[in-house]
């Protein structure tokens, strides 16, 4: 159905980079990737913004929580 | 002396319990700051993600013997956590949308996006990220309608197998890919409304 091979790329990254793909379809995406600049710029934002997303919404737990939380722990008898 | 056999196995039998219990308490103690990352992007406030771990860890402590031993206390522990926010009733407060973005918006919409208004020619993906800021990143996520933003939250953020995504939130595995996909780009048309103007 997806005849332009960049758009077909476009359609593999989410799962290429979730290691998804099947080995012959990681080939086909490599394959494409090696010559087209276009779309190994757009692999590569994604990867970093997979990470950057990560990391901007990590909240750490308050040190009043853990607390709360270890004290749930069962008494040693 | 044979009097008190059954006396000492019964009482190493108790004591190998309460080892067990002490080790299940412990290494779920050590997974909760992780518990608390997925529960913080799960639920809209700080004292909701809060609330919603603590109750985890009680239930968790409570019912630790029906946690199989070599199995994922990661996923475990959030699978309680996913039952209690739904018990909250929270899947009252939003349903999965419908969205228009699917055909319309691909997967590199972002980054064209940003490329498009960039004020230089060219630039490198680091320079593109740097439009997004951290609160717009923050609340692009929020944004995100709940199933949709679950899905996003365990396997980008807690960083789970599709499977386990599956099995915390009940869902078959092609939903949590579907769910995934859409809600991936749900995020990025999100991040796109918010970026920071050149």
């Amino acid at each position: 159905m997806i005849d332009d091979p960049c758009d077909k790329c476009e359609e593999m990254m989410q799962p290429y980079l979730d290691g998804a793909l099947s080995e012959d379809e990681v080939r086909e995406a490599e394959r494409h990737l090696e010559g087209c600049s276009w779309c190994q710029k757009r692999y590569k934002f994604e990867e970093r913004l997979r990470h950057y997303v990560r990391v901007a919404v990590s909240e750490q737990m308050r040190p009043e929580l853990k607390a709360k939380l270890a004290a749930l722990r069962t008494p040693l008898q | 002396m044979s009097e008190s056999t059954p006396t000492t196995a019964e009482s190493r039998r108790l004591a190998q319990d309460a080892r067990a219990r002490v080790r299940f308490e412990e290494e779920a103690l050590e997974l909760s700051d992780q518990v608390y990352r997925v529960a913080r992007r799960m639920v809209n406030s700080r004292e909701e993600a809060e609330d919603l771990v603590q109750q985890t860890y009680e239930r968790a402590f409570r019912s630790w013997r029906q946690f199989t031993p070599g199995t994922n206390l990661r996923a475990w522990l959030l699978r309680i956590l996913t039952n209690l926010n739904i018990d909250r009733g929270r899947r009252q407060q939003r349903t999965p949308q419908t969205t228009t973005l699917d055909g319309e918006l691909g997967d590199y919409f972002l980054y064209n996006k940003l490329e498009s208004t960039a004020p230089e020619q060219n630039p490198d993906e680091d320079r593109v990220l740097e439009r997004l800021s951290q609160d717009s990143i923050v609340d692009a996520l929020a944004d995100v309608p709940h199933d949709f933003r679950d899905v996003i939250v365990l396997v980008d953020i807690g960083e789970f197998s599709y499977a386990d995504a599956a099995q915390i939130l009940d869902i078959p595995i092609g939903t949590v890919m579907s769910r995934l996909h859409r809600g991936r780009r749900i995020l990025k048309k999100n991040l796109a409304d918010s970026a920071v103007a050149p």
